[in-house]
Formats: C-alpha cells, structure tokens, sequence
C-alpha cells in the first residue's frame, strides 16, 4: 500500500516556506499519476463572529488528483471551500497557490487565477440557455476588450469562435447537447447540476471545486456525475476538490481524502487509511464528544 | 384623406415622438434595476445634471463659480471660450463615468447586501445630492440647450418641411414633425440597438447579464460585480445624456426636467422592470396613449388636461391586471 503520510515527511522547508517537494510527484496503487502541490492550506482559521468554523486545518491538494473533504453536517467543510474560492477570508493561516502566497482575494479575482466552482444549491443564470451558461464560463478567457471588439471585428470573431468550441466540446463532453437552448430555469434538478459542472470546466480551470456535486441526486444521478468527475479528471487531467457528505460515493471516487469534524481535521490520507481510522469512525457513528 | 383620420395620425406620430423621450428615461431605470437590484430614483435627476453639465461645458461656464467667487472673493464665471458640441458631449461623457464610480465607490459598496427599500431610500438621498451639487456646479438659472447650433449634429433644416410638402402632395394633408422629434427618434433607436449588440455580443455585456442574473454565480465566473456595478452606472448616466439632451432642447435645461424620472414610472410598470425592450414599448404606448386619449376623448368630453394623468391610471390598471407588465419576467410563486 503506498504511504501518503510519507510525502509529508518529504518536504523540505526552510522556515515556514515550503521550498520544494522531494517527492514531486508519485504513482498511485492503480496507476494514476499524482502531480505535485498545487494548492496548500496552512492554519486557517475561520470565525463567524465567536463562532469557529474552522479551526487551524491544514491539508495540500496535489496536481491531477481529486481530493475530497468530507465530515458530518455543519464539519465546516463548504466554509472550507469557501476559503479556497476567496468567498470567505480566513481570520488565520495562509493559502499557497501554484507555489506562492496567495494575497486576500475576492472571488472573481480566484475564479480568474484559474479555480472555478458549483455551489451546493446551484447558482446558475437561470434566464439564460445552457449553451450562454456555459459560455459565460469562458468569460475568463476572453482577451477583447469593448473597444479592440468593435476595432479588431475579425480578432473578436475569431475569438468567439475558439470559445464557442470549447463550450461546444463540453457540452458534448457531459452530454448535453439536446438541451443546449433550453432555458436554464426549466431544467431538472440533475440536469442543472450537470449545466453547472460544465460552466465550470469550461473555463478550463487547473482546479475545480465541487461543493456536494451529488447532494439531492437518487442512486441513478449519482453514479452519472461520479462517472463524469472520473471522466473530466481523465480527459482533461483537471484537479478535483470536492465536498459530499456521502461516505461511499467519496470512497470509490477519491484519490486522498481529508475528514473534518465540527471544524476540525480528523484525519487525511488515502481512502482505505481514513476508513480505518478510529476518530473518523467515532465522528460518522456518533460517538459522544468528552 | 378625411381632416379628422389625418389629425389623428399627426397625434399618434407626435405621441410616438414623445414616447420615445419616455422609454429614454425609463431606459436608465431598467438598466441600473436588472444589473443590481437598485431601483435609481436619481435618474431624472442624473439627466438634469448630465443636460446641465453639457450646456455649462458648452458655454465655457467655470464650474462652481459662485463657491470660488465666495471663497476667494474673485469675481470669475466664465474661461471666455465656447467648446464645439462634441467635444462637449465627450466631456460630459466622462463626468458621467466620474459619476458612477463615485456613486459605486460612496455610496452602493457599502450597501452591498442591503435591502431594497434601503437601496431606494440611498437614491432618493442621491437625488437631491445630486441637484444641489448641479447647482452649486452650474448655477440654477434656465438655459437653452441648441447641440444644432451651425455644426450639424441635426437634420438638415428642411427635413420637416419636405415631409410637410411630400406628405400634402400625396394624402391631401401636409404632416407635420418637429425636426428635434425625428432626431431624437434616431438617436434613441440607435442607442437601443447598441445597448442590445453590447449586451448580447461584448465579453463586457455578457459579463452583465450574468451580474443581472446571479451575482454568486457571476462572481464564480470571474465577473467583477463592482466593475459592472460602475458600467450600468455609466450606461444608464450616458442614456440620461441622451435624454437630458432632448428634453433640454425641447424645454431648455431646468430643474422641472428631474421630474420626467416620474413620467418614467408608468413606463416601468407597463414595460416591466427588468425588460429594455419593455421600457420602449411601454414608452411608445404611454406617448401615443396619452395624446390620443387627450385628443379624441379627453378634449371633447373630458375638458382636456387628461395627459397629466393618463398614464398614471395606464399603469394602475397594469398594476391590478398585469403586475409584471408586458415584457417583465413572471411572478411565480413557489409554496
């Protein structure tokens, strides 16, 4: 069994820098390649006025894998994305992004770094259609400002069209081309998460959040979207951080998983190790707090 | 052509002319009202200010002289210079933009969140700001506003007369169209087609109409909500131009033009509040209504004066049989 709690013990640091992983990158039991950091919480703290969210939790998502955070209701885990996707700044503790320090960030300002999201309850343009939902996932990569648009006409076309194939190719993707003009609003509750997941990849992120991508969803729903997450961290090699409170469907999908517990972190490892974890156990059968 | 069948065209073309001064003012409502929530009682006011701004840069007034001559105890009001009436339009242009910022900037980034009524009661606030500062920029005084005045920017001066002429040759009766109308009618429909090709086809546009839609998802998608905050507000500021612009030629430049924001409410309800091409429509139906009204049932048998009211009670009976007016999105309720 491969040892992730040895890749911990590989990094250098110099002071509180990480200089650099010794193991850069490894191979896991069936085959898949795991990259390196690319996303590091150090102690963040996060307080709702006397309340802690989030209590001094480190953890690292490395490039390819997905990641998953789990943890009963109110763990602190969508807070936890949250801070992550810069909707909330954390009190304490530091967020290091492709290497570097991240400064406080609003949202869009993360989003245009290169890390996009869903959200638990679906925030979707529900007035537009699914094909401009997407669409407006490529808003990162228009260049063409209002100007150079209506200077540079063939420039702007041309560069609609590269981001209308890309949109095209994700609708594919998560086949959804028969409903590409319907109206967002009209749709099912399954198929709004999957318009979703698809704004999100197409603006072709490094790291994509999934906030409880199968909440709400019946058995048959489930395996579909579990099947697309495999598939986009397949094809597009796309790192995957996602929360679900669902123990089994995280299990199978999961590369590392980090547990949380009214804010704090229980345990962090491969699936096997964390199932096999005593506080974790205690934490999802209920074992009382003393 | 029988006299009263062309008496009532004339009426029901000069009331699309005025409808489109209407669905102008309105304009600026639904564009700030979709993209924030913010319901901008100021916009009557903004085209005051705008019109205002535009007839002092014009004249070469020195703004805010009567605080400098008080302060300094200098007696200055103008640079002694008049600027060409684009270069004039351009200048106000960026006084508007200068205003949104400050707007977003002072005001709605520190209400982010809040209420509705709290928002409107911050633009009530904003509205007389905003017409005390016009007349401490510009003094108070009527001002005739001429953007024709020998540097083309109108029709050629024999437009209406040549309608007059083609019209009486051909129907027996010889129209007529205020040359501002017809200008005013271009213009407008130019703006409307730009405002709907930038909404639909700009990355800037689309990024608004997703802000119109869901601000988080807007946020997730990387769209800055007080970048597009400043853009409706300098959108609606440049259309408040445009309509201060007409109606200041109509009427010359004074404070009664801030009360057209209250013409444009009857707009709102029929058009809907979220809907640009409502605010048109709605418009257009207000300007032809209330003239027609008044010209065949109001004068005869009402003793006139009914277009101060006409559209008022329009929008009630929308109000009662259609509350999200023609074009607005359906209120459905979900129980």
């Amino acid at each position: 069994m491969h040892d992730t709690g040895g890749i911990e013990n590989n990094r250098r640091y110099e002071g509180n820098v990480c200089v650099k992983d010794q193991v850069d990158s490894y191979v896991t039991e069936d085959g898949r390649t795991i990259g390196p950091v690319v996303m590091e919480m150090k102690n963040i703290t996060l307080r709702f006025g006397g309340v802690e969210a989030i209590k001094d939790i480190s953890f690292d998502i490395r490039e390819g894998e997905i990641r998953a955070i789990i943890g009963p209701n109110g763990a602190g885990k969508s807070s936890m994305l949250n801070v992550i996707s810069g909707f909330y700044v954390p009190q304490e503790g530091e967020v290091w992004y492709k290497g570097a320090r991240r400064p406080p960030m609003k949202p869009f300002q993360v989003a245009q770094q290169g890390i996009a999201r869903t959200f638990q309850n679906i925030a979707l343009f529900e007035g537009m259609s699914v094909l401009d939902n997407v669409m407006t996932g490529r808003l990162t990569h228009m260049k063409t400002g209002i100007f150079s648009q209506t200077l540079w006409k063939g420039r702007a076309e041309r560069e609609e069209i590269e981001n209308r194939e890309v949109a095209e190719k994700i609708i594919d993707f998560l086949e959804i081309q028969a409903i590409r003009k319907t109206p967002v609003s009209r749709l099912p509750y399954g198929l709004k998460k999957r318009v979703e997941l698809a704004r999100a990849l197409a603006a072709e992120p490094l790291l994509l959040l999934l906030d409880e991508p199968m909440a709400g969803m019946n058995v048959e729903e489930k395996e579909d979207m579990s099947r697309f997450i495999l598939d986009v961290n397949d094809e597009f090699g796309t790192t995957i951080a996602l929360i679900e409170h669902d123990m089994g469907v995280v299990m199978d999908l999961s590369d590392r998983v980090v547990v949380m517990d009214y804010g704090k972190k229980i345990g962090d490892g491969t699936p096997h190790e964390v199932r096999n974890n005593q506080e974790v156990i205690d934490a999802y059968l209920g074992v009382s707090h003393d | 052509m029988p006299e009263q069948l062309a008496y009532t065209i004339e009426v029901f073309l000069n009331g699309l002319m005025a409808g489109v001064l209407y669905a102008l003012v309105a304009l600026g409502f639904v564009l700030i009202y979709k993209a924030s929530g913010i319901f901008n009682y100021a916009q009557g006011v903004m085209a005051l200010f705008a019109a205002m701004t535009l007839v002092g840069i014009q004249n070469g007034q020195v703004p805010f002289a009567h605080l400098i001559n008080a302060i300094f105890g200098t007696d200055v009001h103008k640079f002694g210079w008049s600027v060409h009436s684009f270069v004039a339009i351009a200048l106000t242009v960026v006084v508007m933009i200068g205003l949104a910022w400050a707007v977003q900037r002072f005001v709605f980034r520190h209400l982010v969140g809040q209420e509705a009524i709290i928002l409107f009661m911050a633009t009530i606030g904003l509205a007389y700001l905003l017409e005390g500062v016009a007349d401490l920029m510009w003094g108070s005084e009527l001002k005739a506003l001429d953007v024709c005045a020998a540097e083309g920017v109108c029709l050629p001066q024999g437009l209406n007369s040549w309608i007059d002429e083609t019209t009486f040759e051909t129907f027996g009766y010889g129209f007529f169209i205020d040359n501002l109308d017809i200008v005013a009618s271009i213009v407008a429909a130019i703006l409307v087609v730009g405002l709907v090709m930038f909404a639909q086809y700009t990355k800037q546009g689309r990024a608004m109409r997703a802000v119109a839609d869901d601000h988080q998802a807007a946020l997730s998608v990387g769209v800055s909500l007080n970048f597009i905050w400043i853009l409706v507000w300098s959108l609606a500021g440049f259309v408040a131009l445009v309509a201060g612009i007409m109606w200041g030629a109509k009427s010359g430049v004074q404070f009664s033009l801030s009360l057209i924001a209250l013409k444009a409410l009857p707009v709102l309800m029929l058009g809907g509040f979220t809907s640009i091409p409502g605010a048109i429509v709605g418009g257009l139906i207000i300007g032809v209504g209330e003239k027609l009204f008044e010209f065949l049932i109001g004068a005869p048998f009402l003793g006139g004066a009914t277009e101060n009211w006409f559209a008022y009670m329009l929008a009630l009976l929308f109000l009662v049989f259609r509350p999200q007016g023609l074009f607005g999105e359906r209120i459905i309720e979900r129980v």
